[in-house]
């Protein structure tokens, strides 16, 4: 049957651009979404039956896959024709897979890491180091309120190239979390060619 | 309970039988519709017919769709590209052609400045 395709109201060409948040376990990922979302946490559950097709969109085996995925993502409306979009990376490892198709198309990365725990955060920065042409930072999310460990320490522990940014974040807070994707692009900007 | 909120349902069956999609739909790839026809929504299969509902809201993003609807990542992307095809949806392109596209960037940029 035709439908019939007569635009009643044209539609506005609505851009969408995507950030991921990645890192380790319980490092604040779903908080930092969370503090500029305009969408309330999405509930995963009807997602998690079958999110292991993404990787392999229908094929039998996928079909097979009974696996759950705890995802979030968060929706900020940046003008009435630009959304952004913001996705947490799964965290455990058989997950990594998935990781590659939330990645696409993003214009950038945030590494969250917590300085309690930096070492949940190295799968992160390993990924996006040598397995994504994602421009990626890394933000320290301060979960006490201050630094514990110098930057410079923290640098040195995750093995960081001088050239990738490392700034500090509260992820509970709205504005520090706007001011660490704005770096975040910043960094895409500078690392990219004028004409992308 | 649906078959698309079923488990057991191959997603095979929902697709009827088609496994790839033309196009690359990235999860935050935007889907929306310039007007709803309740006749040729009607006779959409219970899965298309709610990722059709669902646009009536506004643009979202195939993430949005895929999860409201309770329908799996992989089917949501190959029922909303039949409905592209037959002109019930259209797939946002947008307005670059690449997520590292300066202009893009300084626009997210300077929307995100205005957050705090
Ligand atoms: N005090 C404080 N608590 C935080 C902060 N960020 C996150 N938390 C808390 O830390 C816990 C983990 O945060 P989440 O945002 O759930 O972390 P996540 O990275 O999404 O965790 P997983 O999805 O389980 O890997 C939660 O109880 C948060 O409330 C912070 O900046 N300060
Ligand atoms: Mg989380």
């Amino acid at each position: 049957m035709a439908f019939p395709s007569s635009a009643d109201r044209p539609a506005l060409n609505v851009t969408s651009a995507k950030i991921v948040v990645a890192g380790g376990f319980g490092v604040g990922k779903s908080t930092l979404v969370a503090s500029v979302s305009e969408i309330p946490p999405v509930n995963t559950e009807a997602w998690m039956t079958q999110a292991g097709e993404s990787v392999d969109p229908l094929s039998d085996a996928s079909a097979k896959t009974t696996t759950t995925v705890a995802m979030d993502f968060g929706r900020v409306t940046l003008a009435p024709d630009l959304l952004l979009y913001l996705f947490g990376t799964p965290g455990q490892p058989r997950f990594w897979p998935m990781w590659d198709d939330l990645c696409r198309g993003a214009s950038g990365a945030l590494v969250l890491v917590d300085t309690r725990q930096l070492d949940a955060s190295f799968p992160a920065v390993n990924y996006f180091e040598n397995d994504s042409d994602v421009p990626f930072i890394v933000a320290v999310n301060l979960f006490d309120g201050k630094l514990t460990h110098s930057l410079e320490k923290v640098r040195d522990a995750l093995c960081l190239d001088e050239r990738t940014p490392l700034v500090t974040v509260d992820a509970r807070d709205r504005r520090s979390t706007a001011k660490a994707l704005v770096a975040c692009l910043s960094h895409t900007m500078k690392t990219t060619p004028t004409r992308a | 309970m649906s078959v698309g909120q079923n488990p057991w349902v191959r997603p095979y069956v929902l697709t009827g039988g088609r496994t790839k999609t033309k196009h690359q739909l990235y999860v935050h790839t935007l889907v929306s519709a310039a007007h709803f026809d309740a006749r040729a929504a009607a006779q959409l299969t219970p899965e298309s017919r709610r990722l059709y509902d669902r646009v009536r809201l506004g643009p979202q993003s195939v993430a949005e769709l895929s999860a409201h609807c309770g329908i799996s990542l992989g089917v949501t992307r190959v029922l909303l590209e039949d409905l592209a095809s037959t002109e019930h949806l259209q797939i946002n392109d947008g307005a670059y052609d690449s997520p590292f596209d300066h202009r893009l960037l300084k626009r997210v940029i300077d929307g995100l400045s205005e957050l705090g």
